[in-house]
């Protein structure tokens, strides 16, 4: 990677900070990025990473007093349009495509060719074709974005960036919808934009990519900057302890002993399969134990969390709790039996966004509260809601607040919540701590450690295998719809990521 | 009752800053307020251009029986809107159950039998509505477009396309009558507002039509029957626009297929989003509507006292309509943006 410390970095931000109305979200930011390098940015949800590439990007702009230089010459960046001009260039998670507009379209987007005062598609086409050649994929400029997979559309995205003719690149949590091929083939186009001289700013929580990719790390903290290390000197802990200003070396130890805790049998799922994803499985779970599930993206662990609960119709299937089988076919008598699911996108299919805390931590028992003729139990739902904030450890003002204005850990902190507040007898949690802080992270994997001293069983479904690893006693994996195989049982190969990923990838 | 979007208001409690916490409790006062600083302006407003006639005890008596069909029809919408539909046919709905009513007042002996006629005919076709809606997944707009045109032919039907009178109307009074000095209209009206306020606002299913609103996969994954809270919904607005029926046909004596109800849909709607309820569902409350329904009625009224030309009172309330809910929504965007 050459480096020549003689020129200034493409990117320097000084003493950056951004108010809304009375609360100051950056504090005197700086940050520094070289040409040909990855940087990536990490801190906690809320620490101010989002917010300092919007000012970055044009989105927002910054308080007075603060300065942005790009290679050494000072900007001001009005807005959007600006920052494009300026080489400036932003990949958002959810992408900012138009789905509805075809690959050449999107790339020129507000930027297009015209001949006498019409648009001119041709060029645009011809254009936009060397652009996608350096990519090496197999659709055209002519294709429709809505018909792309998630990865591509990336693609398409880094094609805009690049005909902008891009200095600085941020791209925001990349990888969350990519399987690991296409992550694999993301790293090595960044790696070679980056050797063509692009700055890459990369923001991520995934520690795993921190230390594939990048050259150097910062860390933001409560809207501040705590500091920027190099590569050889990464290490998981100063990073954790950077982010979280503690130590927690302990961050995953299990409190229950596996097999102290483990009970008879409470749920029994034989030859569950619904044609398509997932193919005859079965297997029991324990009280007091938690059940890992993990497995490449695709391997059908949530199509099979659905069919236990009802959420999908199944093709053949029964599911016995307590030895008594129970027919479900809809979510509401998993419910009334006391199977609990916190679902893998928790503002799809989990949250109200648009009710209070109370009203969504109490929704699964306002029922069961109710007074005779079906009348909110107002006391009682009050109650609850306070001690759940306690005891979950949520950070709200109030809880009339909307749940759609709290952090992503906070957030998820509701669901389980509600959850927990219907008194289950299985829980099955799908990807429990994704988009989820560090801090967050460790207090859910409190509850759920606290959960199984309780006659529960609990089933975590999770891609992120340090997680899996550290929380699960016990984990089942699957592959291509089948349960593929069992570490940490009995008679079993012991829990590690190396064990998992060997039944995921069919290698043994 | 629960407020809108500001991150500042969380972290507002991580600090626990005094100034974030009474600007909540700001916010929250503003939300509750809603569009009612824009009726009693408009009510001002029209005291001072009309000579002081306005605020008579005559006129604001007209202006509430005026506003009285139109509220109890947007109650109906109010419960149908936030569960994230819509109901265009009401006002055939309300027709065809006036007519129904007229009708059963002929029986001789039993008048008062137009009553439950008239609600029984509004609570059936607006199941009919909402099986279609709940079991065949059939979108909203689409099945009430269908049934406006459909029940206004019942209507004419039942009628055989003529006026029909009773001089003799059993249940005139809720028309024309007063209990201690206040309207029966107004009455009805405002007794409909406070039942649905309870449902909506301390029930289980209240709380359901505000989740299968807000979003309709989490209700279902919740284990909320999905199907039963839009049954209930539409089925009401029927039995709300079958009580609109009663209270037109006590009005009128009469009760014909073709003209009445006419458009009387788009000022339910009005009424319903003037009130601040979203059309995307989850968001609204029955209170914002009766406020909404005074304001058109305020408006009505006024625009002629004041002497307004008929052509002109429809641009007025357009804009008026328009302007006052962009004002709304650039209030509750709040200052954070930049």
């Amino acid at each position: 990677m050459p480096m020549t410390p003689q020129q200034p970095p493409i990117l320097e931000m000084r003493h950056i900070s951004k108010t809304f109305v009375n609360l100051r979200v950056l504090k005197s930011v700086s940050l520094n990025v070289r040409a040909g390098e990855v940087h990536a940015l990490m801190g906690e949800n809320g620490a101010g990473k989002s917010t300092l590439m919007k000012v970055l990007s044009g989105a927002y702009r910054a308080d007075p007093g603060g300065e942005i230089r790009i290679a050494g010459e000072p900007v001001n960046i009005e807005g959007p349009q600006a920052a494009r001009q300026l080489g400036i260039s932003i990949i958002y998670q959810e992408l900012s495509l138009a789905p509805n507009l075809t690959v050449a379209e999107n790339i020129f987007l507000g930027t297009e060719l015209s001949r006498n005062g019409l648009v001119d598609r041709r060029a645009m086409n011809e254009a936009a074709g060397p652009i996608l050649a350096r990519f090496g994929v197999t659709f055209t400029p002519r294709t429709l974005v809505g018909s792309l997979s998630m990865a591509e559309r990336q693609l398409v995205e880094i094609a805009r960036a690049l005909h902008a003719r891009s200095r600085i690149l941020v791209m925001d949590e990349p990888t969350t919808s990519l399987s690991s091929r296409e992550t694999e083939k993301l790293f090595a186009l960044i790696r070679k934009l980056r050797d063509d001289g692009l700055a890459i700013i990369y923001i991520s929580h995934r520690m795993g990519e921190i230390y594939d990719l990048a050259d150097r790390v910062s860390v933001l903290r409560d809207g501040g900057y705590v500091g920027t290390l190099e590569r050889a000197d990464l290490s998981a802990e100063r990073l954790v302890q950077m982010m979280v200003g503690r130590d927690i070396s302990s961050f995953y130890k299990k409190e229950h002993d596996a097999h102290q805790s483990r009970g008879p049998v409470i749920l029994r799922v034989s030859d569950m399969s619904d044609g398509r994803r997932v193919k005859h499985c079965s297997f029991d779970l324990h009280e007091g134990e938690v059940l890992g599930i993990a497995g490449l993206v695709g391997a059908g662990r949530t199509e099979f969390a659905r069919l236990i609960y009802g959420a999908d119709p199944r093709l053949s299937g029964t599911v016995e709790l307590d030895g008594k089988p129970i027919s479900i076919s809809a979510p509401q008598q998993a419910v009334d039996a006391g199977i609990v699911y916190l679902t893998e996108d928790r503002k799809l299919y989990g949250l109200f966004l648009d009710m209070s805390v109370r009203e969504n931590i109490n929704l699964g028992v306002i029922a069961r509260d109710s007074l005779p003729g079906g009348i909110l139990n107002l006391k009682a739902a009050a109650r609850r809601s306070s001690d759940a904030i306690k005891s979950f450890g949520i950070r709200v003002a109030a809880d009339a607040i909307n749940v759609g204005a709290l952090s992503g850990g906070n957030q998820q902190k509701v669901l389980l919540a509600r959850l927990i507040e219907t008194n289950p007898r299985v829980l099955i949690l799908d990807e429990p701590t994704r988009g989820v802080d560090i801090g967050a992270k460790s207090e859910i994997y409190k509850i759920i450690d606290q959960l199984v001293k309780s006659r529960i069983g609990v089933i975590v479904i999770s891609s992120d295998l340090p997680e899996v690893v550290g929380i699960c006693d016990r984990v089942l994996v699957m592959r291509e719809g089948i349960i593929a195989g069992e570490v940490g049982a009995p008679g079993t190969p012991p829990i590690s990521q190396e064990s998992i990923g060997a039944f995921a990838t069919g290698a043994n | 009752m629960s407020v809108s979007n500001a991150r500042e208001l969380t972290a507002a409690g991580d600090s626990g800053d005094k100034a974030a916490q009474r600007k909540l409790a700001l916010h929250q006062a503003i939300q509750i307020l809603g569009m009612l600083p824009v009726l009693l302006l408009l009510c001002i407003a029209f005291h001072l251009l009309s000579d002081y006639r306005f605020f008579s005890l005559q006129n604001i008596s007209i202006v509430m029986q005026q506003a009285s069909i139109n509220t109890v029809l947007g109650a109906g919408m109010t419960i149908v809107i936030l569960t994230g539909g819509i109901d265009l046919s009401v006002g055939s709905i309300l027709a065809v159950s006036a007519m129904a009513a007229l009708i059963a007042s002929k029986i001789p002996g039993f008048g008062l039998l137009g009553i439950p006629a008239a609600l029984l005919c509004g609570l059936l076709f607006g199941a009919i509505n909402g099986a279609l809606i709940a079991f065949l997944r059939l979108p909203p707009f689409i099945v009430t477009l269908g049934s406006l045109t459909a029940v206004r032919g019942a209507a004419r039907l039942l009628g055989n396309d003529t006026t029909v009178f009773n001089p003799k109307l059993a249940f005139a009074f809720i028309g024309n009558g007063n209990l201690f000095g206040v309207p029966w209209l107004v009455i009805v009206a405002l007794a409909v507002i406070v039942v649905t306020w309870y449902v909506l606002r301390r029930t289980v299913l209240g709380t359901h039509i505000y989740a299968v609103g807000g979003n309709p996969d989490a209700a279902r994954l919740t284990g909320i029957k999905v199907w039963g809270v839009l049954l209930f919904a539409y089925a009401a607005s029927g039995f709300f626009a079958g009580l609109g029926g009663v209270m037109a046909a006590a009005r009128l004596y009469a009760a014909n297929g073709l003209q009445l109800g006419q458009s009387y849909e788009l000022d339910a709607i009005a009424a319903v989003i003037l009130g601040g309820t979203s059309f995307v569902g989850g968001i609204g409350s029955i209170w914002g509507t009766l406020i909404g329904a005074l304001i058109i009625a305020v408006l009505t009224n006024g625009l002629i006292l004041v002497g307004v030309s008929d052509i002109w009172q429809f641009i007025v309330k357009g804009l008026v309509i328009v302007g006052a809910v962009a004002l709304d929504r650039y209030r509750l965007k709040g200052s954070a943006r930049t």
